[in-house]
This record gives structure tokens, sequence and C-alpha cells, in this order.
């Protein structure tokens, strides 16, 4: 008789709460923190890896490839946090990463059927519906557990422009001007929330985007080991979605140019020799 | 292929003109049968082909597109409209008993501000283009339309030129037919009366009257 143990995973305890789905924002708050913030002229997507170590190697990871402007974003970001989804929409994920990738999957299948149906691509909110409507469905049929993430939904669409919504394990979602999900969130959105002006212009949201990061993250030092970024943008010319996740080395540039830190190219690797990485930080089927 | 319709597209407006017979073979039983829908706040189409699979589509269509509307609070854009269309005739031409129906789909894109005409057959087939003609138009009006259509119509001289696609047909074509017309724009989906002898300067003076039954819900733009 299993189903007795199963079916208790998604039933109301007598206070009326779902415990497995709190369980899951808690799994979630100790997570790598994700931050957007959005303006007028595009957004800016920042999200902290947890899973570093000199013995780690990514390069063949999914991400691995490190990112680009445009189709080649699809490389992805170097780690396990951010990823593109459709030509107009990034995601930052906070979570379990094999939840994730699972979730990251269904919600690039759900793009492309869009553009096959309608061949345009999907809007924003759309997207941010099904992979809800999707997560919703786990908190309450028997046997299954729900799913440990949490997102950033970064993306522009003709109808709304630049939009960044938040989702939870629980399927609600909603639609913010900067926002930030992972551990120390609360404290960030504090910091964003006094920070925050409407009239900001793309600089000033990446600015704002890395300075409450670097304010949120234990480390004082950022550098593009610790870190993945991204942006989505309008292209010039055309005037259609551009999505850009930074490489390590743009990166690092533009904290350098915040003075927020960067590795310069000559010190990559030194830190990592002494302290840090390795240990109980390389497990990969963590929370990230 | 009794039919005959015509699309013309000009600046921030599209026209589509349908024929009004109804019929079998040789045997015409109504003249005043009304062969354009309106599908959204911004999208119609005029449909021609067998008769019963001609209703039983554009229903399917409408409320379909109805359906998108109630869900997604926003009505499908023309180009998006266009390939959902589309895909629905080259699935059905694939299944036992597919749709024999002929259609001119008008819409204006409220993101962009363009108006846009898809001309789409029972095959699946679909063109974006300013100027468009199905059934007996097709043979003898395209080439009017070729010789005085011209980018950046307005309104008046688009009216103008389907009345010289109108004329073409009645002088050549051994059929007699009565023509039904609609215009969008910005505003929405207007009835034109091709009696009239200004029918656009009657449409500016009481808007009201020319009201077409647009399937719900109408969700008002923000200001």
């Amino acid at each position: 008789m299993a189903r007795r143990y199963d079916s208790r995973t998604t039933i109301f305890s007598p206070e009326g709460r779902l415990f497995q789905v709190e369980y899951a924002m808690e799994a979630i708050s100790h997570a790598g923190t994700v931050l957007a913030v959005l303006s007028k002229e595009g957004i800016a997507l920042a999200a902290e890896k947890k899973v570093t170590g000199k013995l780690l190697d990514l390069s063949l990871a999914p991400g691995g490839q490190m990112g680009g402007e445009g189709n080649q974003a699809w490389l992805g970001g170097g780690g396990e946090k951010i990823f593109l989804l459709n030509n107009n929409i990034l995601a930052g994920l906070a979570g379990i990463t094999s939840d994730a990738n699972s979730l990251v999957n269904f919600s690039r299948n759900a793009a492309q059927q869009h553009l096959f149906t309608y061949d345009e691509d999907i809007p924003v909110e759309m997207l941010v519906q099904r992979l809800c409507d999707m997560k919703q469905g786990y908190t309450q049929f028997g046997g299954l557990r729900p799913f440990g993430v949490a997102l950033l939904y970064v993306g522009w669409d003709s109808l709304h422009g630049f939009q960044l919504y938040q989702s939870d394990p629980s399927g609600n979602y909603s639609g913010w001007k900067a926002t930030c999900i992972g551990a120390n969130h609360s404290s960030a959105t504090s910091l964003l929330k006094q920070d925050y002006k409407d009239d900001l212009t793309l600089e000033e949201a990446r600015s704002l985007c890395l300075k409450t990061m670097s304010k949120t993250m234990d480390s004082t030092k950022l550098g593009s080991e610790k870190l993945e970024f991204a942006t989505m943008t309008l292209d010039p010319k055309t005037k259609q979605p551009l999505a850009k996740i930074y490489r390590p080395n743009e990166l690092d540039a533009l904290l350098r140019q915040l003075e927020l830190g960067g590795t310069s190219d000559d010190q990559v690797g030194v830190g990592e020799a002494t302290g840090g990485g390795g240990g109980d930080e390389g497990n990969v089927a963590m929370s990230t | 292929m009794g039919d005959c319709s015509f699309g013309i597209t000009g600046k921030d407006f599209v026209i589509l003109a349908s024929d009004m017979n109804a019929g079998r073979g040789i045997i015409k039983m109504k003249s005043d049968e009304n062969k354009i829908r309106a599908l959204g706040p911004h999208l119609a189409m005029a449909y021609g082909g067998e008769t019963g699979d001609t209703e039983q589509f554009t229903d399917y269509v409408e409320r379909n597109m109805r359906l998108y509307h109630i869900r997604n609070h926003n009505a499908l854009l023309p180009p998006a409209a266009s390939a959902w269309i589309r895909r629905q005739l080259a699935q059905s031409l694939r299944s036992r008993k597919p749709y024999a129906v002929n259609l001119l789909l008008g819409g204006f894109d409220t993101t962009t501000s363009l108006p846009h005409l898809y001309w789409i057959d029972y095959l699946g087939t679909k063109a974006d283009i300013p100027y468009a003609a199905h059934g007996f138009g097709m043979y003898v009006a395209l080439s009017t339309m070729d010789k005085w259509w011209f980018e950046g119509m307005p309104k008046e001289k688009g009216v103008e030129l389907l009345r010289k696609c109108i004329n073409e047909v009645q002088s050549r074509i051994v059929v007699q037919f009565n023509f039904n017309c609609i215009l969008i724009d910005a505003d929405g989906v207007h009835q034109l009366d091709l009696s009239a002898s200004d029918p656009i300067a009657d449409l500016s003076r009481a808007p009201e009257k020319a009201e077409v039954e647009v399937p719900n819900p109408i969700i008002a733009a923000p200001a």
C-alpha cells in the first residue's frame, strides 16, 4: 500500500499548509542568489554560482561554452544558472539543478511549439504561465514532489515590451521592476527598493544589479568565477530582442569598471589554489 | 468557384470585399449572403468555397480566436492569426475530409500600426500581399489592381480601386454579383456601403452606423 504514503506529499496539514511546497521554497532560499533589474532600455540579470572548485570541469557542461550575444547566448552562462529559453526570453534559476534542467527543457519546448503554430516568438507572460501551470500541477497530484526551483524570467515581446517575472514552486508568479530569489533574497529586495528609480537607463540597471549583488553575496570581491551575468535589450538596427550572456572576460571588465572586483587576467585561478574549491562545495547535486 | 472577393491595403487600413451569392452549380439561391466575418477587434476574413465547409470552418476559426483572446487578454495579431489559420487548413487537407475553403484575411496590427492582408487557399498556401483576389476576381481584376494600386493609398483611393475591380467583374463575368465590403483600421472593423457615393465620408461622419458585430470580449486599448 505505497499509495497511503505517496498521497501524503501534497495534502494540507491540519493548519492548512502544504509542507512539501514550503520545504521546496526553503530549499531555494539556500540556493545561489539570482537578481534582476528592469529598465526602459533593457533588463539586467545576475546570478551567483555556488558550484565552483578547482577540479570541477565545466568545459563540457551545459553552458560550458560560456555565453555570447544573440544566437550565441544559447550556449548558456558558463554554469547552471542562466539560460536562454527562447530568442526573446532569458531565465535565471535558483534551486535544485536537475529540476531546473527539466524546467528549462520544458519551457524551450513550449516556446518552440508556439513558434510552430503562430510563427511568432511566444509572449513572455504566456511562457511563464505555461511553466507555472505545470509547477502548480505538481503541488496537487499525489505521488509527485514539487519542483524545487524558483525562476526569474527576463524577456521582451511586442505587446508589453520589457518584462520581468518571478515564479516559485507553488506555481505562483508575479511581475516586478526589480526582484531577487535565492539566498538573502529579502535583504536584497529591500536594498533594491531603496535604490530603484523608474527612469533607469540600461547602464544604471546593470550597475544597480551588480552593486546589489555584491552587497548580498558573502564574498567581498566579485569575479566571473562566482557570477553569471546577462542582459536583454533591443537590437538598435532590427528593433528585435537581443539576449546577451556575458563571457567571463567581459563580465570581469564590467566589474572592474564598476569597481566591484573582477579578477584581472593574470590573477585567474590564483585564489583557488589556496582556499575554497573542492571539498563539500564540489557536490553537483546540491542546490545552486 | 462561383465566388469573388477582393482585399486591398493602404495607409493604415485594409479593405475586404466579397460577393453575396449563395447557391449550387448554376443555381443562385440567395444574393444577400454575408461572406465576411469579423474574427476580433482588428481582424476579419472574406471566405468562399464549398458551401457548408465555409460556415463550419469560419465558425471554428472565430471561436478559436475568441478563446485565445479570453485566455490571454490579447487578441492574436494578424501575422500569428494567419499562421494559425493556414496550419488548420494544411492539417485539414491531410485528413479524410478536408475543408474546401479559400479566404482573404485582413487585419490591423495594433503593436506596429500596420495593415496586413493574407491570401490563403484550401491547400494551405499563404501569401502576405498588398492587394489580392479570390475566385472570379483573380481572372479579371488582378491586372486592374496591378495598374492602379500604389503604396500608402488613402482610404478614398482604396474604395475607388475596389469599384474599378467590381466594375471589371460585372462587365466581364456572366454571373451577377452584389458586393459586401468592410474596412479595418486602428479603430476596428467597419461596414462600408458601396451603394453610397462616398462611403469613407459616411464612415467618418457616422461611425456608429458602420459597426460590425465583433466577437467578444472587446478589451479597450489602454489610453
